[in-house]
């Protein structure tokens, strides 16, 4: 990487020792291509025993559990509930029967929250790191700003949101009813149709930051000199910026989107903290949705056959993504 | 910050572009502050202030709340509890992303591509699909060892660094890769092992990109609320559950609410902000290759 100084370092402070020279000595004679071998192997072992601990063999579990029929009463053995081969995917799926058909909205509502949460994100982040590529006053100070929503821990960011969007006592409907007049009441952003719009608000505050951060990063890479031959030939800015600038952006955006898209599909912080345990039924993410079906009612057997169908969909998604995005790299 | 940013444009920059400029930074800046402004100056507002009619400008300023918030919910509890967990979590994390960073950048070995891959797609997971059996396999592991990961902070440590920890590697290995491999070559020829290399040579050349992974690290586990609603109980409750506990009350107490939030947000943002161009540059080294 070019745009970070390389990190100086003091090669003067290596050979400082005879003493390591003669432990090596001592060490007992493990065949030298052992060795050389298995160091790296050592040093990834903490770091994948871990992940393999925490992650693949709960998610190994969680398919386990999938096919189980999995309630309070296993929870101390939960080796001991009964096997119910497909019954609860079954159930997950039958769109018609009131399981399915509030895990089909939710994921409906997710799709949709989703697409609208990325994509302003994106389009803001966008728009910010391009107007602030260059340098004027106050930029550093601006960038700084930018970048709070994503330094705030979640919960207390969310928080200050749900007490804004309370009916009586918070400031969008003090702004809106109070100073605007724009509506004739004050509506509820938190129950409700409106909640739907509220979720997507403080979204996108919250992530855009990210994209904007990953943008402006990616624009330092793009070399000087092609802005200034586009100049010659009498390419005006905001042709410099559709001709230049948009596509160098491109391997930066096909990670960032992909990562934006699934924290967004999966986000349940947000939800959680501006919502409390219960969703209203028009914000109804589908992680959210998962937890309730989980916790609340301690039926684990289908929450984990829910969790299931979500990762086979987002794989599939990604999988695709993947494949979309890299054969127009070839085309191109 | 990596470079300090190019003269103005060759063409000067026309009109149109400068006031979209001015406009749209203007307008975000208000979207991105409001929330803090509504933070900070209702938390210097008395109860019966934030009970009615939102209003912009406090009517008089009271320092009561930051008083108050410690004692409404043992927020001091929460907050150790917090500290002690994203500390810990941090400092396993960190360490143990340095070794696995080194061995990914410096050696070429059977299976390499397959680790990162594998490491990096566990971020994508959905938490909820692993919260369920990782809950099953906590309580089940106390029942049958006694020892006792659901509700400790053990649990929480372990928890929060695997989700650190890919991000953390990935950035690692992107600044490892520019610091020249000559250095530890000549550390080896000179009698350190790898591991001696690694910390005489890379990790002290490395230190930004550290710092980035630290302070990294720290925000993940310090604003992580999904598994903390789940796996802590009363005794280990973190600051991502206990803020909830002015909302529950009948009466919500929302300028201790705010005061609280505030006085939570104070260190990673003032840590952030500080590090942020470390961050940037990790980011950088990481992502944009």
């Amino acid at each position: 990487m070019t745009a970070t100084a390389p990190p100086r370092s003091a090669p003067e402070a290596g050979p400082s020792d005879g003493k390591s020279v003669g432990r090596g000595r001592l060490r007992p004679r493990v065949p030298d291509r052992l060795r050389r071998v298995g160091v790296p192997y050592l040093m990834l072992f903490p770091a994948l025993i871990l992940e393999l601990l925490i992650h693949l063999v709960p998610m190994i579990v969680g398919i386990v559990i999938s096919f189980k029929g999995l309630t309070q009463f296993f929870i101390r053995d939960w080796g001991s509930a009964p096997w119910t081969g497909l019954d609860n995917y079954r159930m997950a799926v039958k769109f018609n029967q009131p399981v399915g058909e509030a895990l089909l909205h939710s994921f409906w509502v997710t799709v949709l929250f989703t697409l609208l949460s990325v994509g302003f994100s994106w389009l803001i982040g966008t728009a910010a790191a391009i107007l602030m590529q260059d340098a004027f006053r106050g930029r550093a100070v601006l960038r700084a700003i930018f970048l709070v929503p994503y330094a705030l821990p979640v919960y207390a960011a969310v928080i200050t949101w749900a007490f804004m969007f309370q009916q009586d006592t918070g400031l969008v409907n003090h702004v809106l009813h109070d100073q605007l007049h724009v509506t004739s009441n004050k509506p509820f952003w938190l129950i409700g149709d409106n909640s739907f719009w509220a979720l997507v608000i403080v979204s996108v505050w919250k992530s855009w930051p990210f994209a904007f951060l990953c943008l402006m990063a990616g624009l330092q890479n793009i070399p000087r000199e092609l802005y200034e031959a586009a100049a010659m030939d009498g390419a005006g800015i905001w042709q410099q910026i559709r001709k230049i600038t948009l596509p160098s952006l491109r391997p930066v955006n096909q990670v960032l989107v992909l990562v934006l898209f699934l924290w967004t599909f999966n986000d349940f912080n947000t939800p959680f903290v501006l919502f409390g345990n219960s969703a209203p039924h028009s914000a109804d993410l589908i992680s959210i949705h998962i937890y309730q079906s989980s916790f609340i009612t301690w039926n684990f057997g289908s929450g984990s056959a829910m969790s299931v169908l979500l990762l086979l969909f987002l794989l599939v998604v990604t999988a695709f993504y993947l494949l979309f995005t890299r054969k127009r790299d070839v085309d191109a | 910050m990596p470079r300090i940013p190019v003269q103005p444009s060759p063409m000067a920059s026309p009109k149109s572009f400068l006031w979209t400029r001015r406009i749209f930074l203007t307008l975000l800046l208000l979207f991105v502050l409001t929330p803090v402004y509504v933070m900070l100056s209702s938390s210097l507002k008395k109860l019966q202030d934030v009970q009615g009619s939102f209003q912009w400008l406090p009517n008089g300023i009271t320092f009561r709340p930051y008083v108050d918030i410690w004692k409404t919910v043992p927020l001091g509890h929460y907050f150790m509890n917090s500290l002690i967990v994203s500390v810990s979590a941090t400092l396993f994390s960190v360490i143990i992303a340095i070794f696995a960073a080194y061995g990914v950048s410096r050696y070429r070995f059977p299976g390499r591509q397959f680790f990162t891959v594998t490491v990096l797609s566990t971020q994508m997971f959905p938490g909820i699909l692993f919260l369920l059996p990782l809950f099953l396999i906590f309580v089940n592991i106390g029942n049958s060892t006694g020892i006792q990961l659901y509700g400790s902070r053990l649990g929480l440590i372990i928890t929060y660094l695997t989700f650190s920890l890919p991000f953390s590697i990935w950035m690692l290995v992107g600044y490892f890769d520019s610091i020249p491999r000559d250095l530890d070559e000549a550390a080896k020829v000179d009698g350190c092992g790898p591991f001696g290399a690694l910390f005489r040579v890379v990790v002290p050349a490395a230190i930004p990109g550290i710092v980035a992974v630290c302070v990294y690290a720290f925000m993940t586990a310090w604003g992580e609320v999904l598994f903390a609603s789940v796996m802590t109980n009363d005794s280990t409750r973190t600051l991502a559950v206990g803020l909830r506990g002015y909302a529950s009350q009948n009466d919500v107490y929302w300028n201790q609410v705010m005061a609280a939030s505030l006085v939570v947000s104070v260190p990673v943002v003032a840590g952030f902000l500080l590090l942020q161009r470390y961050l940037v540059a990790g980011l950088t080294a990481g992502a944009v290759k």
